[in-house]
């Protein structure tokens, strides 16, 4: 059964006021796509959890569909700080936001927990670090094997995972390679996963290459075609990380006036995603990938 | 004639001169990733480069802006999530050097990127933690580059983020290493002063007995480096 649909009804079906949202991808497979569809949509008072709540979180609490932030480092990789982000922790602009602050390791652990439905995680981490003073999530177990005291984080369960892929058949069945950081995690962690592909292709081109599908079909809700979905982030073997935005978002962010005006042209100025890159018209020219194939693999017996 | 160098280029020399052929090194961006890459050029070429991200072994062709970028992929020896990143490999013990910076480190090793000022009602807010917290505990040894000033080494930092205890401090004044339980300077860089070093350090900074001069880059250090940064 083909779960294919649009951005626009894949957001308005799952992605609710209130929820908590997971859309993951380290640096690699960004869905700002959603995100965009998200603002469009004005969802209110969001609890977005993220590793590294890049620019797409940026733009979200910007744009005030934010209430909480569940991340463990929040910077423009390369490029400073995240400006809005810390407008809304600052100075309350446009909502204050709450912060909920763990390591990467720590929210890892936090995705395993939600994805093999434990109750929590242990792990050796954080002692002597004032992380756990601000945080109360952060706790103690002993093991009850050798009397070790490991840290502990509680299981994190999302509304709705929202994981950008290269390939996805309709059912989605999803094939990524590159960096995968934590979306297996997240998607078997969630209520609901979103499932955004650069190519839909058929079932038989999955089954060719099963080991590369990260995310099966049984725990998919929707799929959305949506190429250039990712940019400013990359889609390896698609098109590269677009440094030159990220590096440029600085000065967007800095200021609340510039910072509404990207919202205006780039997001609520399209109707999706389709127009944003004609918008950006040949500027994906320079962003193609070059072609590094790998060697086949024989799956026979 | 001594050729001309930056402060920047002799902290990465003096990063990667402290890594070991065969090592497996946990790479940050920035100064950090130049020196391991700087090292694998040089005198450790079997050096095992692994990125929070999930790359192993990585060998990228080009100075990646940021931690996940698409050239640690191309050409690396395994690429895994980011589960087996900090559970397999580096709780695992399998990381022998973690690199890390800081906002702020102070007199004790502890690193701070998460606030300047009250948590709650932060002067600064900074991007907190990433990896660093369990790269402190679980590398076994921890070296730190970072620039020094009052400000950013204090007797105590704002907010222990990491507590690291490194083995050394590059900065660029000078070495420091740690002596019992505190930060002692071992090496001054080449033109620099100890008024210097005492008016940048926020405690009575202790310093080493055997004081030693830190050795410039070579030439071929530089012309590596510059390769890097110029033409990669």
């Amino acid at each position: 059964m083909s779960k294919l649909m649009t951005m626009k009804d894949a957001i308005d079906r799952f992605v609710h006021d209130g929820d908590t949202i997971v859309i993951e991808g380290f640096t690699h497979l960004i869905c700002f796509a959603a995100g965009h569809e998200i603002i469009r949509q004005r969802r209110r008072d969001l609890t977005l959890c993220r590793l590294t709540p890049d620019l797409i979180y940026d733009q979200l609490i910007g744009a005030g569909c934010v209430r909480r932030l569940v991340f463990s480092w929040a910077g423009n990789p390369g490029a400073g700080p995240l400006h809005a982000l810390r407008r809304a922790v600052e100075q309350g602009v446009p909502n204050s936001i709450e912060l909920e602050e763990y390591s990467h390791f720590g929210m890892v652990a936090r995705l395993s927990a939600g994805a093999a439905k434990l109750p929590f995680y242990p792990l050796r981490d954080y002692k002597g670090s004032d992380l756990p003073r601000v945080n109360p999530q952060i706790k103690t177990v002993v093991c009850p094997f050798t009397g070790e005291e490991l840290a502990a984080v509680p299981a994190l369960n999302p509304d709705t995972a929202i994981i950008h892929v290269q390939r996805a058949d309709g059912n989605g069945n999803a094939h990524v390679w590159g960096l995968m950081g934590v979306q297996k995690e997240a998607a078997f962690a969630s209520r609901r996963t979103i499932v955004v592909a650069e190519e839909i292709v058929s079932e038989s081109a999955i089954r060719s290459d099963p080991n590369r599908t990260l995310i099966p079909g049984l725990i998919v809700d929707a799929v959305v075609h949506e190429p250039f979905g990712c940019h400013p982030s990359y889609a390896q073997g698609y098109y590269d990380r677009d440094n030159d935005f990220y590096v440029g978002w600085r000065e967007i962010s800095q200021d609340v006036e510039k910072f509404n005006a990207y919202l205006d042209e780039w997001i609520y100025g399209v109707r999706d995603r389709s127009e944003y890159v004609a918008r950006m018209g040949t500027a994906f020219t320079r962003l193609k990938a070059s072609e590094r194939l790998s060697d086949p693999v024989n799956y026979g017996y | 004639m001594a050729t001309e160098f930056t402060a920047s280029e002799l902290m990465i020399c003096q990063a990667a001169r402290q890594l070991r052929d065969d090592e497996v090194v946990f790479v940050g961006i920035g100064l950090p990733n130049i020196a391991c890459n700087l090292a694998r050029r040089l005198h450790a070429p079997d050096l095992v480069l692994i990125y929070e991200s999930g790359a192993v072994g990585a060998a990228p062709a080009r100075l990646p802006i940021s931690i996940g970028d698409p050239s640690l992929v191309t050409d690396s020896l395994s690429v895994c999530s980011m589960f087996d990143v900090f559970n397999f490999y580096l709780q695992g013990g399998l990381v022998d050097v973690g690199f890390l910076q800081g906002a702020q480190i102070d007199r004790f090793g502890n690193l701070n990127t998460t606030v300047i000022g009250d948590y709650v009602h932060p002067k600064v807010r900074l991007p907190g933690s990433g990896g660093a917290c369990e790269i402190a505990l679980l590398a076994k040894r921890v070296f730190v580059i970072a620039p020094q000033r009052k400000r950013s080494f204090p007797e105590r930092v704002d907010f222990i983020t990491s507590p690291a205890r490194p083995a050394m401090v590059v900065t660029d004044l000078g070495c420091y290493e740690f002596v019992e339980d505190e930060l002692v300077l071992t090496s001054i860089h080449p033109g620099c002063t100890i008024e210097q070093v005492r008016e940048n350090t926020g405690w009575e900074v202790a310093i080493a007995e055997n004081l030693k001069l830190t050795q410039p880059p070579t030439t071929e250090e530089l012309s590596v480096i510059r390769d890097m940064i110029y033409k990669m």
